[in-house]
């Protein structure tokens, strides 16, 4: 085969490649920059090779983050997406009711996340908060500043009600698609409720499901604003996530090496995790 | 299997219909036999689909009764009618295989797994799948996938009536052709009630005993394929069935005459017409012989369809077509004689019967 070669083709890439460059590619490698080297100002760095790695990952203070990271990660999952499927199923599909639902459902997610923080710090605090104040007069003890419990749980229900949203929409978008002979069909056929969630609705939202539960682990993951407006990772460092953890070290305490070499780690967890998640959940696929 | 009455039906899609007009389903007043092969035919649009619908149950009607048996059905859900349904789309389970694919409305109902397997396995054979019986529905092709669809509805040997929505509209013109003929013998030997939409004239006279024309929202026609052709009730059954379709013109009546122009065509008897109607005259291109006598007309064009030619002409300046065989002479100066076998006579669009009564 002769193939063409004209070499203009690259800059038609050149745009892509400029700005994939500056926005992560270069960024990247000044964090590897830092990761090996040691520095005490006066731009003088030192060589320090896989020390700081090896550093982190014999801290305790790294494994608890990332454990609470993965626990939070793995609740907040259980809880957003069936109810995210549990709701899409029963919005209505046509009618005044279509850009109402839609609306309400799109509301949390149009509002900045550190806002949402806010909201949360405010509504859950017990002198003027909502939210705190009148479970304390229902006689429930709750404190999210001081009862890491009630600082997890309030944190969680943050998120719950400002992601699942999203996991309805995508599920909606995925129900709406299903042609209407396909439940025609099945109450021909005398499926059962259920029938038709397994076999028709379920299928079908596999792949935007696959998606939700990508960009939902991704970001709960990644979580930083909203614990950090509401508990700044207390009380105590219980809801210090990797994130928070991180920026403490780099900002808080400038340890820059330390950070970097975190920040790397971190990168490949996120990396690794979101390979495994996409092979396992698209597997079926290609057996069939 | 069951006689299919439909009393009085009449069906519109918006709220308080007040004229005709509101009604996507005029009224329908019939009775279909048990064990017969319907097959409802019409453009698209014309209501055709609504009264499928209202068969299977998927629409509650606007107003009459229909009736499975004798037994009022109209309020009944589609699971309790007990009718099986094959849509236009395949319908499948991607994530079954093709076997639990056609397996599903018998287990549904809870029969028990050795009559399923043989049911299943007939109906395999049937739509010629056995290979692909452990197969994933999902990857198959279109007109498997639409096979399938028709084995599950096939599969049930107990329901009352089976209704098909166009169903071979995906599937390629030879495997139409083989489905087809499958149906109509499997329709021999179940003695199912069948209802069959579509909007292909050849579908619809090979599968159906009956076939039913519809044109905007109305029955226009139920008879045999013999009847549609040789006696079109109505201007548009004469014009929608039949390749090329009826020839058309304005006629008036004369004693015991049809005039069209300035030539007389004679009648039969005397036909008995409303004074103001409109009047034509219908006359299928078979009937239509263009030799060295009769009255003139002159000639446009010539096709050449294979064993047939198709002659198009103009006749008293309205346009007429002519199927004659292949090796047909035609003279240099062509005469028109119509075969009065082939003659109908329609005011306001609907057939006139020849001797009297309209």
């Amino acid at each position: 085969m002769n193939k063409t070669w004209n070499n203009k083709a690259w800059f038609l890439v050149l745009p892509v490649l400029l700005l994939v460059a500056f926005s992560a590619i270069i960024p990247l490698m000044t964090v590897v920059n830092y990761s090996v080297q040691d520095t005490f100002g006066n731009n003088q760095f030192f060589w320090a090779g896989t020390d700081w790695f090896s550093d982190v990952l014999h801290s305790d203070r790294f494994w608890d983050a990332l454990v609470r990271n993965l626990i939070f990660s793995f609740v907040i999952l259980a809880i957003e997406i069936p109810l995210g499927i549990f709701i899409a199923l029963n919005m209505p599909k046509t009618g005044i009711g279509v850009p109402v639902c839609l609306v309400l459902m799109a509301l949390p997610l149009l509002i900045p996340w550190n806002v949402v923080g806010t909201i949360w710090q405010v509504f859950g605090r017990v002198d003027i908060g909502l939210l705190g104040h009148y479970l304390r007069i229902l006689g429930i003890d709750y404190n999210y500043t001081q009862d890491p419990v009630d600082a997890w749980v309030t944190v969680i229900v943050m998120d719950v009600w400002h992601w699942t949203s999203l996991v309805v929409l995508l599920c909606y978008a995925g129900l709406v698609s299903i042609p209407d002979a396909y439940y025609q069909a099945a109450k021909i056929d005398g499926a059962s409720r259920w029938s038709v969630f397994r076999y028709i609705q379920l299928p079908k939202m596999k792949r935007v499901l696959l998606i939700a539960v990508l960009l939902r682990f991704m970001d709960s993951f990644m979580i930083y604003t909203e614990p950090f407006v509401v508990t700044g990772g207390g009380p105590g460092n219980s809801t210090t996530f990797l994130s928070i953890d991180l920026v403490k070290m780099a900002v808080g305490q400038f340890d820059l090496g330390p950070a970097a070499a975190m920040s790397i780690i971190y990168f490949l967890i996120i990396l690794l995790l979101s390979w495994v998640f996409y092979t396992v959940m698209t597997s079926q696929d290609a057996k069939s | 299997m069951a006689r299919i009455t439909l009393d009085h039906i009449r069906h519109a899609y918006g709220p308080k219909p007040s004229t005709d007009k509101d009604y996507a389903l005029k009224e329908v007043h019939h009775e279909w036999d048990d064990g017969g092969a319907y097959a409802l035919l019409g453009p698209s649009g014309c209501g055709k689909t609504t009264l499928l619908n209202i068969i299977s149950g998927l629409l509650t009607p606007s107003e009459g009764k229909i009736l499975f048996d004798g037994t009022d059905v109209t309020h009944l859900s589609t699971e309790k009618r007990n009718i099986a349904q094959v849509f236009q789309f395949p319908v499948i389970y991607d994530t079954m295989t093709v076997y639990d694919n056609l397996a599903f409305p018998l287990r549904n109902r809870r029969m028990p797994e050795g009559e399923v397997d043989k049911r299943v396995h007939d109906i395999l054979s049937m739509i010629d799948l056995s290979e692909w019986a452990g197969r994933k529905a999902q990857g198959l092709t279109a007109d498997q996938k639409q096979k399938i669809s028709l084995g599950r509805g096939l599969v049930r040997s107990d329901v009352n009536a089976i209704l098909f929505d166009e169903p071979l509209t995906v599937i390629d013109p030879h495997m139409k052709w083989v489905l087809r003929s499958q149906l109509k013998r499997l329709h021999r030997q179940s003695g199912f009630t069948m209802v069959y939409v579509t909007h292909d004239q050849t579908e619809a006279l090979t599968f159906a005993d009956k076939v039913v024309v519809m044109y905007e929202g109305e029955i226009v026609q139920i008879g045999t394929p013999v009847e549609l052709f040789e006696r079109p009730r109505h201007t548009f059954v004469g014009y929608f069935i039949g390749s090329p379709g009826m020839n058309f013109m304005p006629a008036a009546v004369s004693g015991s005459a049809l005039v069209v122009g300035d030539q007389q065509i004679p009648l039969e008897g005397q036909p008995l017409t409303a004074p103001n109607a409109k009047l034509e005259l219908g006359i299928r291109p078979e009937f239509v012989r263009v030799a060295r006598e009769g009255m003139p007309i002159s000639i446009s064009q010539i096709e050449d369809v294979g064993r047939q030619k198709i002659v198009r002409a103009s006749f008293q300046g309205y346009p007429l077509a002519a199927v004659m065989s292949e090796d047909t002479e035609i003279p240099a100066d062509p005469r028109v004689t119509f075969e009065p076998a082939g003659l109908n006579l329609y005011a306001d669009s609907w057939r006139v019967e020849a001797g009297g009564q309209q």
